[in-house]
């Protein structure tokens, strides 16, 4: 799709160009946009150097442990098909408080460590859980407090106030993500109500390996 | 609200910066060593980004000065107005959960043309700040476990970001 869209964007230049006679522009276009990539990406260093550094105090420190803790009721109600000291849950506040502080780069090993956890309680490996789906939707959505990039790319280009864009971000993000929960919650609900996926038993034997504890689902009450 | 999110813009990275060295001091973390020894990834993850922005920013300038953004932008236009949302913003809605180093390029080219202190400047700031490149991760955390069939993960995650752009545009309308 990427490839397309890229594509796409750059045959549709030439063309327009060649009809509208800016055939010249175009090409310098193709120039100064390359300049401006290399120019933000250099813009970025000083933030990403500063906000890394920063975080990795924080996570050494055990910070982002204690913020794991904080999110574990929400986090139970969230997932509540997972028994309750199943390692799952331990990646995935890993995951969501990286998210929640802007940490995309350390996020993404806790999230993808989270799934496997998620697979061994999964029936049918092809096909993804109910939980699974919970933990990518709060992924896509993920709250932010701090969008380091962005307030790199406004200072890269003078902005009076780059860090002014916080307070707006936190409040869309939070709504994104209601948003994303309730979807989440009313998908599950219409998938209980009508059970179409229950996988056959030959695959319930393939992917049941070690010992994963009995895959009791616990009796949900929303 | 709106005071108390201000004041969390203007006070959430000094509080950042003096807390986290500080409650990490007082657990015995040699926060200066830990601080460099983090940093260095930093550097890393401003180079690493070099190739995608370029290739973007080229296509998307390109598509810019041919003037077939304009044609784009202005075919949308009067339903957006009607909206009350600036339409040069359109593109990065659609562009946000497809592609993030496309949609990361279209917003420093938004902020580049408009200026950052501008509305559109500032919802194009909130917009590629606010959500996730859905598909990569879509694609990224299902493919590490072989999951085939999503089921209605991306029709959530679609869903959110559409929720996630008129929530960007609506914060920005209320704060500025």
């Amino acid at each position: 799709m990427v490839n397309w869209i890229w594509l796409g964007m750059i045959a549709l230049s030439v063309i327009f160009g060649a009809a509208t006679g800016r055939v010249q522009q175009v090409t310098e276009a193709a120039f100064s946009g390359a300049q401006t990539g290399v120019t933000v990406c250099f813009g970025l260093i000083s933030i990403l150097v500063f906000w890394m550094g920063l975080m990795k105090i924080a996570e050494v420190s055990g910070i982002v442990r204690r913020l794991s803790l904080l999110m574990a009721p929400i986090v139970r109600w969230l997932f509540p098909d997972v028994p309750k000291d199943h390692p799952a849950l331990g990646y995935i506040l890993s995951n969501m408080s990286a998210n929640l502080l802007g940490l995309g780069n350390a996020a993404t090993p806790m999230g993808i460590r989270a799934m496997q956890e998620l697979q061994k309680l999964n029936a049918n490996p092809a096909v993804a859980t109910p939980a699974m789906c919970t933990l990518l939707a709060l992924n896509t959505a993920s709250i932010t407090i701090i969008p380091t990039t962005l307030i790199a790319v406004r200072m890269n280009f003078g902005s009076a106030h780059p860090a002014d864009i916080i307070g707006p971000t936190l409040l869309a993000t939070a709504i994104s993500t209601g948003a994303a929960i309730v979807a989440d919650r009313w998908y599950r609900r219409r998938e209980r109500r009508v059970p179409p996926l229950t996988p056959p038993p030959a695959s319930t034997a393939q992917a049941a390996p070690d010992k994963i504890p009995p895959h009791t689902v616990p009796p949900v009450s929303l | 609200m709106v005071a108390a999110l201000h004041a969390l813009s203007a006070w959430a990275i000094p509080m950042f910066i003096v807390l986290i060295p500080l409650v990490a001091a007082f657990r015995k973390v040699p926060v200066y060593e830990t601080f460099v020894d983090g940093a260095k990834d930093g550097f890393q993850t401003a180079i690493g980004i070099i190739p995608h922005l370029v290739g973007m920013m080229t296509a998307i300038s390109m598509f810019r000065s041919s003037g077939a953004m304009d044609v784009l932008i202005g075919a949308v236009a009067p339903f957006f107005a009607w909206l009350g949302i600036p339409a040069e913003v359109l593109p990065l809605g659609l562009l946000r959960p497809i592609t993030g180093a496309g949609s990361l390029a279209f917003a420093t080219d938004l902020i580049k043309t408009h200026g950052p202190d501008s509305l559109i400047g500032r919802i194009a700031s909130v917009v590629q700040g606010s959500t996730d490149t859905t598909l990569y991760v879509v694609t990224v955390y299902f493919g590490a476990v072989g999951i085939r069939n999503a089921r209605y993960a991306l029709k959530v995650g679609l869903f959110s970001d559409a929720v996630g752009f008129f929530a960007a545009v609506f914060a920005c309308w209320l704060l500025f």
